[in-house]
């Protein structure tokens, strides 16, 4: 087990490493650079802009050299946890990003709970209840949740917020904004982390309904279950010590992608509810072109969706001792 | 099959299995399709959302980049059947503005003394069908002057309505275009990948690997700042489908180089290739046919999370931009709190979203379970 996790770890470097690459290809892709921008963002306003400043300053950042300089300067300060420079913020990348980052993690991983909490239960109730009135109406709410993207469902619920006269909006009240963690900043956070985390769970919730189902009735129909009740075992312990077990697998290999799709959808949940997660300030870094910003935004993302598929491999294979044999034998 | 077995055959079985025993496999998966009544309802559905697309400039009332100051976020209009107790062809009451003294608000109110009956193939506002034929009569409209407003106006005065049907031409359209995209570079890539094995194969996977890491909607973000803000609107568009299908072609060709890893041991393969096909005419000609039906339905289950991908796009600003309309264009204007409380109606382009994404889901549900007919 230690060194199927060992090698794992080992096989992440090279992915990590191409993906350090296209982040900051493609973060480069947009023709001009910052500078560009910010000259057109000066012109607009009215101000004149010397030539030879703007030159100055493109040599000062970098600008000027080859791609390959450029990202062997950016790659070798993120192995040190140093992200270089946001142009447009003019603070370190690394003073930025991690307040959000965990914040994206935070809210990913409690919505990812959430999911587990509501689909399980529904899941089992649905297979042991099939074509029964619970599971039409649970099928078909969970395939309004599948069709509803998150930004949508936050869209909505802001309007009933607002007719209402609630704000939901942010993740702290204003009082604690900037303020170092206590206990009524946590409980302040408490207050406002549940919408989004609700938005995010209810999206995957569907899907997951319907994978638990499928596998429990599966597993219903196995002689091991017919077996069990003939020998009287009381059915609700029947279920959750056996079928259960086996269906809840795929819960657990789902970690992987389900992990990504919520810190995506948290982008775009995160901006229409103004959160200060990694959405807002990743769009206007991208729109700024303020590359190191929103390369390191883009490359540590993808990390954390990497991370995510080692941990549901590792998970998997700890659950599943089929997976685990199989693996030794190999 | 023979004479000499179809005698047999007919004499054991009946009429009915017989059909069965002798139907084609498209003809097997279409019995079992339609057995599945909420995918058959949804197939309609989203036949007709389609039509509704391509026939937009008609059935819309209005044009939908016509502006009018004086129906500035005018509220929807309810179609009525009921004037003063009488039962009468259905007709709105026009619609009256004026401006509130106290918040400067502009408010609108029905004004109930008369009516504005809806009539078919009214003539309205001149368009071109498809950019190309003159036309001026609409499916149905307001006559004298008058404009209908089904579902309110937007911040400029435009007809809801006539966009959101005009957003289902690009918002439709762009889940296929994009999904026939990543199908071609899915079978093309997958199927090289699962034909030839070995480092090619392995590199193919580790690509795949990669991008499938990266979040989707941040790497669509970063991929989407990228288009110059001065491009034309079909730039973009096309620009938007490469997006959208940079991410889409790997789950594709993991199912193709899947199914392409088993079939390619079959005797068929292997007596092509001992007749000397060439490789990629045995991919395409005989491989790809026997999972064609598994194909259809990755497709199917592809294209919502196209359409939801160009809605999130461009209701960030960053997909497509204004004059183009679009489903996510068109949300783009109820991102803030203040529009969404006042004007409600500017959300009703997701209902849209909603709806055919739904249904699209219902019709890869039940193409799936009809994709494999033989299995009972």
């Amino acid at each position: 087990m230690l060194s199927y996790i060992a090698r794992r770890i080992l096989g992440m470097i090279p992915t990590l490493f191409v993906i350090s690459i296209i982040s900051f290809f493609i973060i480069q892709l947009p023709p001009g650079d910052y500078l560009t921008t910010m000259v057109a963002q000066m012109q607009e306003t009215g101000e004149s802009v010397d030539k030879a400043t703007v030159e100055s300053l493109r040599k000062r950042y970098g600008l000027d050299q080859p791609f390959i300089v450029q990202y062997w300067k950016w790659i070798s300060g993120v192995v040190r946890g140093d992200f270089g420079q946001s142009f447009a913020l003019n603070k370190p990348v690394s003073a930025l990003i991690w307040d959000r980052l965990w914040l994206t993690v935070i809210i990913s991983v409690l919505s990812i709970f959430l999911t587990w909490v509501i689909a399980i239960p529904i899941g089992i109730y649905s297979a042991t209840h099939q074509y029964k009135a619970f599971d039409y109406i649970f099928t078909f709410l969970g395939f309004i949740g599948m069709a509803t993207p998150a930004f949508l469902l936050a869209l909505v619920l802001m309007y009933f917020a607002s007719r209402h006269g609630l704000s939901v909006g942010g993740l702290f009240s204003d009082e604690y904004i900037g303020k170092p963690m206590t206990w009524g900043k946590f409980v302040d956070f408490l207050k406002h982390v549940w919408i989004p985390v609700v938005i995010l769970g209810v999206e995957g919730t569907a899907g997951l309904i319907r994978t638990v189902r499928a596998n429990l009735l599966d597993q219903l129909e196995m002689p091991y279950v017919v077996t069990a009740r003939a020998k009287g075992l009381p059915t609700w312990r029947l279920l959750l010590k056996y079928p259960v077990r086996v269906a809840i697998n795929p819960v657990v290999s789902t970690i992987g992608w389900m992990l990504p799709a919520m810190v995506s959808g948290s982008v775009i949940v995160s901006q229409v509810l103004s959160l200060p997660t990694t959405g807002p300030l990743l769009l206007t870094a991208l729109m700024d072109q303020d590359m190191y910003l929103a390369g390191s935004f883009v490359m540590m993302l993808s990390a954390l969706t990497v991370i995510g598929t080692l941990i549901s491999d590792i998970l998997l294979a700890w659950v599943d001792p089929r997976i685990r044999f199989e693996r030794q034998r190999a | 099959m023979t004479e000499v077995n179809a005698t047999p055959l007919s004499a054991t079985l009946t009429r009915e299995e017989e059909k069965r025993y002798l139907a084609s496999q498209w003809q097997l998966m279409w019995w079992k399709f339609k057995d599945h009544k909420l995918a058959l309802v949804a197939l309609y559905v989203v036949a007709i959302f389609y039509l509704t697309a391509i026939f937009c400039e008609f059935l819309a009332p209005n044009d939908p980049t016509k502006r009018n100051a004086s129906r500035k976020y005018a509220p929807p209009q309810r179609i009525r059947l009921i004037h003063q107790g009488r039962i009468c062809w259905p007709f709105v009451y026009p619609i009256v503005q004026h401006k509130d003294a106290e918040t400067l608000r502009l408010r609108y109110t029905t004004d109930r003394s008369r009516t504005v009956p809806l009539r078919l193939f009214v003539k309205g506002d001149p368009y071109k069908l498809w950019n190309l034929i003159p036309l001026e009569h609409h499916l149905f409209g307001v006559a004298g002057g008058e404009r209908l407003y089904l579902l309110g106006a937007d911040k400029l005065g435009r007809d809801l309505f006539s966009r959101i049907l005009y957003g289902s031409r690009i918002s439709l359209s762009i889940g296929l275009v994009g999904v026939f995209l990543s199908l071609v570079l899915g079978i093309v890539i997958g199927g090289i990948s699962g034909f030839y094995g070995g480092i090619l194969d392995n590199l193919i996977q580790r690509t795949i690997e990669v991008l499938r890491s990266f979040p989707t909607i941040p790497l669509w973000l970063a991929l989407s700042a990228a288009m110059p803000p001065d491009w034309s609107q079909t730039r973009r568009y096309f620009c938007m489908t490469v997006i959208l299908a940079v991410i889409g072609w790997t789950g594709l060709a993991r199912v193709v180089r899947g199914k392409i890893l088993a079939l390619r041991e079959e005797d068929y393969a292997m007596a092509a290739r001992v007749a000397g096909v060439k490789e990629f005419n045995i991919i395409m000609r005989h491989l790809v046919p026997g999972f064609l039906s598994h194909l259809i339905v990755s497709i199917t289950i592809a294209i919502p999370g196209m359409i939801l991908g160009e809605t999130s796009l461009s209701f960030l600003g960053l997909g497509l931009r204004p004059p183009a309309i679009s489903w996510g264009v068109l949300l783009n204007d109820a991102q803030n709190v203040t529009a969404i409380a006042l004007y409600p109606w500017l959300l009703l382009p997701a209902a849209f979203v909603i709806v055919v994404v739904l249904m699209f889901n219902f019709l890869g549900d039940g193409l799936r379970d009809a994709a494999d007919p033989y299995k009972t």
